[in-house]
């Protein structure tokens, strides 16, 4: 039909078509004068923080059948702010704030348990040669015997390697391959102030840097040693209608010889420490060490990492476990927004407002912008109160909720605004390419929330759930992950703690098909007839 | 209001008592209605092609390969689709009544014939049975497409994972509950609309209700809640009728759960209903 006609000078004001302004001001004023609208945002905010807020009330978040102030005080804070796991068998001595600690690793081998039927003081019967693949044993220096200290070490591995690890989360290779009487390792970390250097050899003369690390706040005497310890067997068999884990405590045992140590105090002595123990309890003959001539046998168990959800075992709640009701939320803007477009189709309005404003790109950013912002609003203020709200719930009742940055926390909860924001734009732009709001709301919710049921229920099998996660719009709610994933942590690594897209990858895909479905609403809004 | 319209028309062999359209008037009533949309075939269309491609889809991804333990319900792999087919059927019912809210057919509609009850019935019975055929044609899609490819995809026989045939009785009752399910799906949707009256917040309603439990219960750590969850919910419930192993394991036995579902379709076929009898149109 033509339009423009109508919007012609008005008599008596100056010539002029409504300005983008005023388009977006139209677009606002229809949306802030249905009450259904208005009223539906807010049942969406309020869905959000209800959902929240009562799927956490029936959550047991804390390993170990600890409850209240003991769960929060049995784990550990790394310098980084994030959860560890800091248990470990330490052989160790005091050293200056410039020295250096050398060790020949000559073998390194384990046990473990694989029916996770171990209770404390595990006897030596129930368990089974072999060695998993992110135990460890090598040198490390060490703010102090506390857990969740800083310390840099450097340490033959299972499966990985050698490997330059520092404060829980760093980890940088080095030569690969197993430790054994024919091939050992040499490792060598040298201390300037609180720079902390690892070096690896495979003969004892020609070194190789791994990396630095800085160890903020590192004391004048530290503590420099050797140490072993080896993390739950685990074994995950990601399957169908649910990947379950099967796991038990296990043990490393690290021979050492040709042990230095420089900057050390004179006549200082070995002294052996269990720190942070944590995990199953062995009898003191199964950890410990035994030191023969220059042959240190360190045995532990532990691990020193971060704390990830879903290993099986140990602390496990989310902040973004508080955002469950983020879905319900979304479906609730998502029925507004294609109603923001399609009531116009259904009751005529259309050609009222592409008459009003002829440039009708201009009307489609402008309603575009509108619920975009108000999903945003909408998005933010209710997963603020789920987030701080629910999290201190959580933890009044003893639960605990892995700690994040700040940083972390506000990307969570402003990326859960965001993401009902483009959910909003891409409901508006289905709705404007399909023009039946019943239609778009399904086609909408189908795309952002189908793949991620299906993934999540693990209907599918692990890998087609995933690649769902990658490439359709559920990709998004990656943006949700407030714990990343740790390549040096065994776990079970599956939707709802973890996404196969980095947060803003996966938040990208969403924004792509958002973009390319409003492309769609434009170029159709422009040919075809209102 | 509405009595000096519908005179009874010569001819016409479906009227009851009064002048007004007995119960086949109104079904041939809702079935013009429907049939004349060409919405409906089209949606009937794409609920069997989608359910059929997503479940051939899924059916492809599947590989089980020699020498590991594949712990897969292959039957229930197979009618994967049936999560996707139920979002169209939920479109499909939403519209039926939806439209008519949306267009004001309504009040042609309950002047044509004032026993609004008997209109909803009408309305669910017709969808039923379009539903069903549909369901029935989905079902026997997804059923060969895994015939045909899951055997090429190391589910043999020789391993425990017999050929696809509704021979086999949990495998029967897996596809007649499937299309069971998804006709249930869609009076649950109907009622849903007649409450709500709008068919965006309908679709929207039904789709909350359908995906929210299995995504709440997978955040939900204590497991008797989440046990909990997975029984009252319309989609967790409903879809453990295509369950054939593992049953011991199921938060809910596959009759059962498809009864939950018909209780929640019951329900919001009741509060529709009622709320359509006494409530202005």
């Amino acid at each position: 039909m033509s339009t423009g006609v109508i919007t012609r000078a008005r008599p008596g004001g100056p010539a002029r078509r409504a300005g983008f302004g005023s388009v977006l001001r139209a677009e606002w004023t229809k949306f802030r004068t249905v009450r259904g609208w208005v009223v539906g945002m807010v049942v969406a905010a309020v869905l959000i923080d209800l959902i929240g807020l009562l799927a956490v009330q029936s959550s047991i978040a804390c390993g170990n059948g600890r409850t209240g102030a003991a769960c929060l005080q049995s784990v550990p804070t790394g310098p980084g702010g994030e959860a560890v796991t800091d248990s470990f068998y330490f052989v160790h001595r005091p050293l200056a704030s410039h020295g250096s600690i050398t060790a020949r690793i000559t073998t390194l081998t384990g046990r473990y348990v694989s029916g996770g039927a171990a209770g404390p003081g595990l006897p030596g019967g129930g368990l089974q040669p072999g060695i998993q693949p992110w135990s460890k044993a090598g040198i490390i220096i060490k703010a102090g015997t506390k857990p969740g200290s800083a310390y840099a070490a450097m340490m033959a591995t299972g499966g990985h390697g050698v490997r330059f690890q520092y404060n829980y989360a760093q980890d940088l290779p080095g030569l690969p391959g197993r430790v054994s009487a024919v091939s050992p390792r040499w490792v060598r970390l040298t201390r300037s102030g609180d720079v902390i250097t690892g070096y690896d050899s495979a003969d004892g003369r020609h070194w190789t840097k791994l990396g630095s690390a800085r160890l903020a706040g590192l004391p004048a005497t530290a503590q420099a040693g050797l140490f072993a310890t080896s993390p739950m067997y685990m074994k995950v068999t990601s399957g169908f209608g649910g990947s379950s884990g099967q796991e038990g405590p296990s043990l490393a045992t690290a021979v050492f010889d040709h042990v230095g140590v420089s900057g050390g105090q004179p006549g200082g002595r070995w002294t052996g420490q269990d720190i942070g123990a944590n995990g199953p309890a062995y009898s003191g003959a199964q950890i410990g060490f035994r030191q023969a001539g220059g042959r240190f046998t360190v045995t532990g168990s532990g691990d020193i990492a971060p704390v990830v959800p879903g290993t099986g075992s140990g602390p496990s709640g989310t902040i973004e476990d508080h955002l469950a009701g983020a879905f319900a939320g979304l479906i609730a803007v998502v029925v507004i927004a294609a109603l923001f477009m399609t009531a116009e189709y259904r009751r005529g309005l259309i050609r009222t407002t592409l008459a009003a404003s002829p440039r009708r790109g201009r009307v489609l950013a402008a309603k575009a912008i509108v619920l975009g912002l108000v999903g945003f609003a909408a998005g933010l203020a209710a997963s603020v109160i789920a987030v701080t709200v629910g999290v201190r719930l959580s933890r009044d009742q003893g639960q605990y909720v892995l700690p994040v940055t700040w940083l972390t926390e506000a990307r969570v909860i402003v990326g859960t605004a965001a993401l009902l924001a483009v959910a909003a734009v891409l409901a508006v732009a289905i709705g404007t390419v399909l023009r039946r709001s019943a239609v778009a709301v399904a086609a909408v919710v189908v795309a952002i929330v189908l793949p991620y049921v299906l993934g999540v229920a693990q209907v599918l099998p692990a890998g087609a759930g995933e690649w769902l996660l990658r490439v359709t719009p559920a990709a998004g709610f990656a943006i949700q992950q407030s714990i990343p994933h740790y390549a040096q942590v065994t776990a079970q690594y599956t939707p709802p703690a973890y996404f196969p897209l980095s947060p803003w990858a996966g938040f990208g895909v969403l924004c792509g098909y958002t973009a390319g479905a409003l492309a769609l609403a434009l170029y159709l809004l422009r040919r075809r007839d209102a | 209001m509405s009595r000096t319209l519908p005179a009874r028309r010569a001819g016409l062999p479906a009227a009851g008592p009064g002048g007004w359209p007995g119960p086949r008037g109104a079904l041939h009533a809702e079935w013009t209605k429907l049939r004349t949309v060409p919405e409906t075939t089209w949606l009937l269309i794409a609920t069997v092609v989608l359910t059929v491609a997503v479940s051939t889809a899924a059916a492809a991804a599947t590989r089980c390969s020699p020498g590991t333990a594949c712990p897969v319900d292959v039957p229930k792999l197979s009618l994967t689709g049936i999560e996707f087919g139920q979002a169209v059927v939920a479109v499909l019912a939403v519209l039926a009544i939806g439209s008519e809210y949306s267009s004001g057919m309504i009040r042609t509609t309950l002047t044509a014939m004032p026993r609004r009850l008997r209109v909803l019935a009408a309305k669910a019975a017709v969808l039923t049975g379009l539903v069903l055929a549909a369901g029935t044609v989905a079902v026997a899609g997804c059923l060969l497409a895994g015939r045909l490819i899951l055997p090429g995809h190391g589910f043999t026989a020789a391993r425990g994972f017999p050929v696809l045939s509704l021979a086999n009785g949990p495998v029967l009752r897996a596809a007649a509950g499937s299309v069971l399910y998804l006709a249930l799906i869609a009076l649950l949707s109907l009622g849903a609309c007649a409450v709500l009256r709008d068919s965006a917040i309908a679709v929207g309603v039904v789709l909350g209700l359908l995906y929210l439990f299995p995504i709440i219960a997978a955040v939900v750590s204590d497991p008797h809640w989440r046990r909990h969850l997975e029984q009252i919910g319309p989609m967790t419930a409903g879809l453990a009728i295509q369950a054939t192993t593992g049953l011991r394991s199921l938060p809910i036995s596959p009759w059962a759960g498809l009864g939950v579902l018909a209780a929640w379709a019951a329900g919001a076929l009741l509060a529709g209903g009622l709320l359509l009898r006494f409530r202005d149109a």
